[in-house]
């Protein structure tokens, strides 16, 4: 490692403020597709992901980044518990993930695809809690609640189709949110989104998993987005998807888009990982 | 209208109003049944399919033998006839939805039998609304062929009726009156259709105005 003037600590130490058993675990996990179904006669089967080992420590903001190819949203479907490991364990809290645990929340890059556009914007974030059975008045009361934190406190009464993208994908957020998740995954959730737009969802994001306090994987091929927003960067490379480096970023918080980006440190570790990234 | 052509007509619409639903309501369930039964699904294809390109109106004999001629042969076959449509839009339009919404119900914590109800459904819903159209239509033909043959009553027999003894006015009031139910009932239909589906029609004139 060559990020000079910080220490860069090598893997799966848990962060500073942490007890007990990591959030996330993923134990030497592979994962390969039979080959005909998915690769359309490609010959033999795809090795997704190779041999990926990290931990995420309660409270970490972590971002998965590789180039595309990489295997990033087949890791993230393992870390939700929509896809199974071929080989190796993915645990959540300590437990297999088999299915979808009711603590994880899940930000999909296409908010298009992902809200439903049949339920307005309230009905679309008390999905969750309704079917949790949480009382009514208390989803009012959430709904109301994530909503306002996500800045579209107005904007319940609408249908998500209504709104900009930068809005829609507030609205999934503060779904995602509404019934207090341990973790919240993210697939390049600001992919599809103007670059001033970008930011600002940066920002928000940072505001909200301190108030709502929960531990983050961000998943994006864009390494200034990863270093700007995380505790710990890990690089996966192009296939096989193996981790090629995991750099803890110690970059000062709160986090500002004109001053952390102008930080030296900032651009030293923008090339480090861009070097990983691009040359592997 | 004349007192008994009233009457054939509300005994025709009465027949084409409970083959129709019946028709709706089997093929939704039905649809929904093949589409999350895949092992059905491929054991019953080929008939499906035999049955589906079977023109209906053939069926009429047959239906005769089996429920006589009154109401029961009717509603019958007009739910016969107009089942398919239903039953392949729902099929189709359930296979349709797209993964992201499904693994995004499966995040949230929706019951595998709750996501049908709440998110396959109503995701459907533009493609069963296009099968229910078509449905309609066959509805309204048998509800008429069912009654040129071996009937007594009904706004197909009323026409026949009328053809055969050289009655002109009456067979082409019948044929009129007819037209007035298609449109009446395609209006309703239509105004149903709007109510259910706005959210479809509102995302889709954003999506051409971006």
């Amino acid at each position: 490692m060559n990020v000079q003037g910080h220490e860069t600590t090598p893997a799966p130490e848990p962060a500073a403020d942490t007890a007990g058993t990591p959030v996330v675990s993923l134990r030497n996990v592979r994962k390969v597709y039979p080959g005909p179904v998915r690769s359309g006669g490609h010959g033999g089967p795809k090795v997704a992901l190779q041999d990926i080992t990290f931990d995420v420590a309660r409270g970490e903001f972590a971002c998965v980044v590789g180039p595309s190819g990489a295997g990033k949203t087949t890791l993230l479907r393992t870390l939700a518990g929509l896809a199974q490991p071929t080989s190796g364990a993915a645990l959540f809290e300590g437990a297999p993930l088999r299915s979808v645990p009711p603590g994880i929340g899940v930000v999909f890059q296409d908010y298009g695809r992902s809200l439903y556009p049949w339920l307005t914007v309230a009905r679309n974030v008390e999905l969750p809690l309704r079917v949790r059975g949480v009382p009514r008045a208390e989803r009012t009361e959430r709904v109301a609640e994530v909503l306002g934190s996500v800045g579209l406190a107005d904007a319940g009464r609408g249908y998500p189709w209504q709104l900009s993208g930068g809005m829609q994908q507030r609205v999934a957020i503060a779904r995602s949110l509404a019934y207090r998740p341990d973790l919240l995954l993210m697939d390049e959730p600001f992919a599809s989104v103007d670059a001033q737009t970008r930011f600002e969802l940066e920002d928000l994001i940072l505001r909200v998993r301190q108030e709502f306090g929960v531990t983050v994987v961000f998943v994006t091929h864009d390494i200034d987005e990863a270093v700007y927003l995380a505790d710990r960067v890990i690089a996966i490379s192009k296939s096989p998807g193996v981790v090629t480096e995991i750099v803890r970023i110690t970059l000062p918080r709160p986090r500002d888009q004109i001053t952390t980006k102008a930080d030296p440190a900032f651009a030293r570790y923008r090339e480090h990982l861009l070097g990983l990234v691009m040359h592997r | 209208m004349t007192g008994p052509a009233r009457a054939e007509l509300s005994t025709s619409l009465e027949h084409l109003v409970v083959g129709y639903v019946i028709a709706g309501v089997v093929g939704i369930g039905l649809g929904a049944l093949l589409w999350s039964w895949r092992y059905l699904r491929d054991a019953t294809s080929p008939y499906v399919y035999f049955l589906y390109v079977l023109p209906a109106p053939v069926l009429v004999p047959a239906a005769m033998t089996l429920f006589g001629i009154g109401f029961t042969m009717k509603v019958v076959l007009i739910a016969f006839a107009a089942l398919w449509p239903t039953l392949l839009n729902t099929l189709d339009g359930m296979r349709g939805v797209d993964q992201v919404k499904l693994d995004t119900s499966r995040v949230l914590g929706v019951s595998p039998l709750g996501s049908v109800f709440r998110v396959v459904l109503p995701a459907a819903a533009p493609q069963i609304v296009a099968g229910l159209r078509n449905s309609l239509q066959v509805a309204i033909i048998l509800m008429v062929v069912s009654e040129w043959e071996a009937s007594s009553d009904g706004i197909g027999y009323y026409i026949v009726n009328a053809q055969q003894s050289f009655d002109y006015v009456g067979m082409w009031s019948g044929i009129i009156v007819l037209a007035i139910i298609g449109i009446v009932a395609n209006l309703l239909f239509v105004a149903a259709e709007n109510r259910a589906l706005h959210w479809h029609y509102g995302a889709r004139a954003v999506e051409g105005t971006r």
